[in-house]
């Protein structure tokens, strides 16, 4: 069985210009998005409380609203999880934090009681991160990107040339900075989680990414003669095949992990979904055609010398 | 592919074997009552996030310990000028600083007073005020940081011991940075109580009520010097309120929680009340009676962690060592003050930086739904392998099996701990782990569409695309082990999954699937791959 002809043989790197234009206003679009709303940092970063409850009868959000009004706790967000009888509720970091924050949970259980009748609420889960806690969180994640993009540069550098791990930097960064503008768009809370599954994209992207380039590398020794744009769109073409099937079994655990993974992972696994997409688009239409950008300035004519190293086996 | 070396089928064996043995227990959900018991008998540890339970993050205030030594040496100051008969105006300590001073009513005493203090108090520095009436100790840095580092030392210990008696099985409490202790307690049924216990510093102080002193004065703001103005709660039987009742107390602890030795829940014959008895160590009790028979017809406060208990009159004095705090308590509250008692004071104060609670119908709820998308998930890529490549889609799904298996044994091998995103990251594995299958599979079929046979076609192409396989799955694991280097809890767990199961579906991918293969082709002269 086969999903695409072998015989297929596509000009990818013709369509090139309509990719980076693609490619421009998805990251236009974002960082609009960025600009006016900023992203939406769950409590691992902003700091706060959160506090999952679980109603035996669907309860009505708005009495919940007015408990929570009574409290005074400030900024409260009110939400449905999943279901209509499981509720989140979201209270900002508190000013005057002498440990009563770390006691808010059950003040809010308390306070549902009345609402409800005894016994029928029941705590699911409680997170409390305090404001330092959230920003030091805030740096490591941040980190965690910086540096496993340096490892990857310096590592597609060694194994290929210095211009492909361009390529593959940009195409990360393309991917990273569209699946946090999406993350943006859609008001999804920014959590630890979230930052799993984007540094999960990066490693995706990037093993995407190489598959392509290898087949590049390898083609460049054999076809010495040709035009590097031709080049590339052979070894993309070859790999086609395999780029589909593979982002296609993946995605195919992404949507069970989507429809019945349960709440907890659902905006994890909607982000991947949307990671493993835009890094299977970036490998064929950013990271190969950066490559032929960088040889155009670099080297003139078809004669490219590849300084590929053979592999250990 | 000319023949096929007797080890590797032998390795593939021995691999899936003691992979299965070690998964079994935890793939049955338990070990079964005829398991041998010279198998292995672990079972996947289980994250918070999926039985349940509390995590913390405490922040210990160890400056807070080295002002209570400050405090600590104002004693030992007096007692050095006293022997030493130097005239002194008086000794303080300024709250929340790390030093005592000697204010003094001539210069010229300066320099004895010096000479006679360093002479018994070691890891100060002394520092004389310009005018020279007044001279200041300050606790020396190396000193401060080893107060700093016991403190929180001594507290792991202390909190260790209060869990150990509260009964939580398995708690995990370590230190972490330089002043973080970090609490795991799965599986507990009542967190807010955990906390309380956790939580509280349980400084048990005796101070002499002040019976002499004004204290509406007190409360309007006008304090005497050397007294303090405390609280306690009382109970109204009756109405049932708490109502808040001030004390005006001698600043001075005359006896302090450390040298107790027990504390024990009794109850009140009367009211049927708990109330917690203690007692104390022999120098303790030496003290206690000296002190009641010193003040008798005086009140002595019981305060713990500066709200006062009860401030009973002393009748008599009082050998042996024992004494009771009462208050009103409910029983459980009697149960918890008698184990922090006993477990003793924290040197500091602890906040709580970051909490996670996870209840357990959670954590049900998120292991069966996480395994069910993982039935789900691996089930659509075995039919898919299996309808797009036949025959080799088949031994492709072996690998991915295998994969998963072996996975699971190293995980509890070294004793990982199973989260709900490493079971995400498992679910994803799976997706990817099929990758290197497909590299291979595509460059066969490449192989055979140029025309090769089957057996030059397989070598060819496992030789081809294992190049490939590393290099993306390094750069993967690159990643994975920036996520392990920086992440905390679940993400970390996510990440270990990650790391390993990308390793393991290398071997698997790679070596086990070529050994099946060529044990199948084996002397066979194939026309056609299933493929």
């Amino acid at each position: 069985m086969e999903l695409i002809s072998s015989k297929i043989h596509l000009d990818f790197i013709r369509w090139r210009w309509a990719a980076f234009l693609v490619s421009g206003l998805m990251i236009v679009a974002s960082a609009i998005s960025l600009m006016l709303q900023g992203i939406n940092p769950g409590i691992d970063f902003a700091g706060g409380t959160l506090v999952q409850v679980r109603f035996v009868q669907p309860p009505q959000l708005h009495e919940i609203r007015a408990t929570m009004t009574r409290l005074g706790l400030g900024d409260v967000v009110i939400q449905e999880f999943g279901a209509r009888e499981e509720i989140i509720i979201r209270v900002e970091k508190q000013s005057d934090d002498g440990g009563k924050s770390s006691q808010l949970a059950e003040q809010i259980v308390k306070s549902l009681e009345p609402l409800a009748g005894q016994g029928n609420v029941e705590l699911r889960r409680v997170e409390f991160v305090g404001p330092q806690v959230g920003s030091e969180l805030a740096e490591q994640g941040a980190l965690a990107m910086v540096y496993s993009m340096v490892a990857i540069l310096i590592y597609v550098a060694w194994r290929f040339e210095l211009r492909f791990s361009y390529g593959a930097i940009l195409a990360l960064i393309h991917d990273t900075f569209v699946a946090v503008g999406l993350l943006s768009l859609l008001r999804i809370e920014f959590t630890l989680v979230i930052v799993a599954a984007i540094l999960t994209l990066v490693g995706y992207s990037i093993n995407d990414t190489i598959v392509v380039y290898d087949r590049i590398r390898e083609e460049m020794k054999r076809r010495k003669k040709q035009e590097l744009a031709e080049v590339i769109n052979i070894a993309i073409n070859q790999t086609l095949s395999r780029t589909i099937i593979t982002s296609g079994t993946v995605l195919l655990v992404l949507v069970a992990l989507f429809f019945f993974g349960g709440e907890v992972i659902h905006d994890f696994s909607l982000t991947l979904l949307f990671g493993i997409i835009v890094g299977t688009y970036s490998s064929i239409f950013v990271a190969s055609p950066i490559v032929l950008l960088f040889e155009k300035k670099g080297m003139k004519g078809g004669s490219t010398s590849v300084k590929a190293k053979e592999a250990v086996s | 592919m000319k023949q096929l070396p007797w080890w590797k089928p032998a390795v593939v064996l021995l691999v899936t074997l003691v992979s299965l043995l070690y998964s079994a227990p935890s793939l049955m959900g338990g070990v079964p009552s005829w398991w041998p018991s010279w198998l292995p008998r672990q079972v996947i540890a289980r994250g918070l996030d999926l039985q349940g339970g509390l995590y913390l993050l405490l922040h210990v205030e160890s400056a807070k310990a080295v002002e209570q030594a400050a405090e600590n040496m104002v004693d030992d100051v007096r007692a050095i000028m006293r022997k030493e008969k130097l005239r002194y105006r008086g000794v303080e300590h300024a709250g929340g600083t790390d030093g005592v001073v000697v204010k003094l009513s001539q210069a010229a005493d300066v320099e004895p007073v010096r000479k006679a203090l360093a002479a018994e108090i070691v890891n100060v520095a002394f520092a004389t005020a310009p005018d020279g009436l007044a001279l200041t100790l300050t606790i020396s840095e190396n000193s401060q940081k080893e107060i700093k580092s016991f403190a929180v030392e001594q507290s792991i210990q202390t909190i260790r011991s209060r869990i150990d008696q509260f009964g939580v099985a398995e708690p995990t409490i370590q230190k972490q940075g330089e002043d973080r202790i970090l609490v795991q307690l799965p599986g507990l049924k009542d967190p807010a109580r955990a906390k309380g216990l956790i939580g509280r510093t349980a400084r048990l102080e005796f101070k002499m009520v002040d019976e002499k002193g004004d204290l509406a004065g007190a409360i309007e703001g006008r304090i005497p010097p050397g007294d303090i103005l405390l609280y306690g709660e009382q109970f109204d039987r009756a109405s049932g309120k708490k109502t808040r009742q001030p004390y005006l107390l001698k600043k001075r602890t005359v006896l302090s929680g450390d040298l107790l030795t027990d504390a024990r829940v009794n109850f009140d014959s009367q009211f049927n009340e708990p109330y917690v008895s203690i007692s104390f160590n022999s120098q303790g009790g030496r003290k206690f009676g000296q002190l009641t028979g010193e003040h008798v017809g005086e009140r002595m406060a019981i305060v713990l962690d500066g709200t006062v208990y009860s401030a009973p009159v002393i009748r008599e004095r009082i050998d042996g060592g024992r004494a009771q705090i009462s208050g009103s308590f409910t029983t459980e509250e009697a149960h918890d003050l008698a184990i922090i008692l006993r477990a003793g004071a924290l040197p500091a104060p602890v906040t709580i930086m970051e909490e996670r609670t996870v209840g357990p119908t959670l954590g049900r709820d998120s292991i069966e739904q996480g395994l069910l998308s993982v039935l789900i998930g691996g089930a659509l890529v075995v039919l898919f392998m299996g309808i797009y490549y036949k025959g080799s889609g088949w031994l492709a799904n072996v690998a991915v099996v295998l994969n998963i298996v072996v996975l699971l044994a190293i995980l509890v091998w070294i004793q990982a701990t199973l989260t709900l995103p490493g079971i995400a990251g498992m679910v994803l594995l799976m997706g990817m782990s099929v990758d290197a299958n497909v590299l291979i599979f595509e460059r066969i079929r490449e192989e055979l569409r140029l025309g090769r046979t089957p057996l030059a076609a397989i070598d060819q192409g496992y030789d081809t695309a294992f190049v490939t396989i590393l290099d993306s799955n390094l750069t993967t694991l690159i990643t994975a082990l920036v996520l392990f280097q920086f992440g905390t809890g679940p993400v970390k767990g996510f990440a270990v999954t990650l790391s390993i199961g990308l390793i393991a579906s290398m071997f698997t991918a790679i070596f086990v699937t070529r050994v099946l293969l060529a044990m199948i082709v084996k002397n066979r002269r194939l026309k056609s791959l299933s493929i």
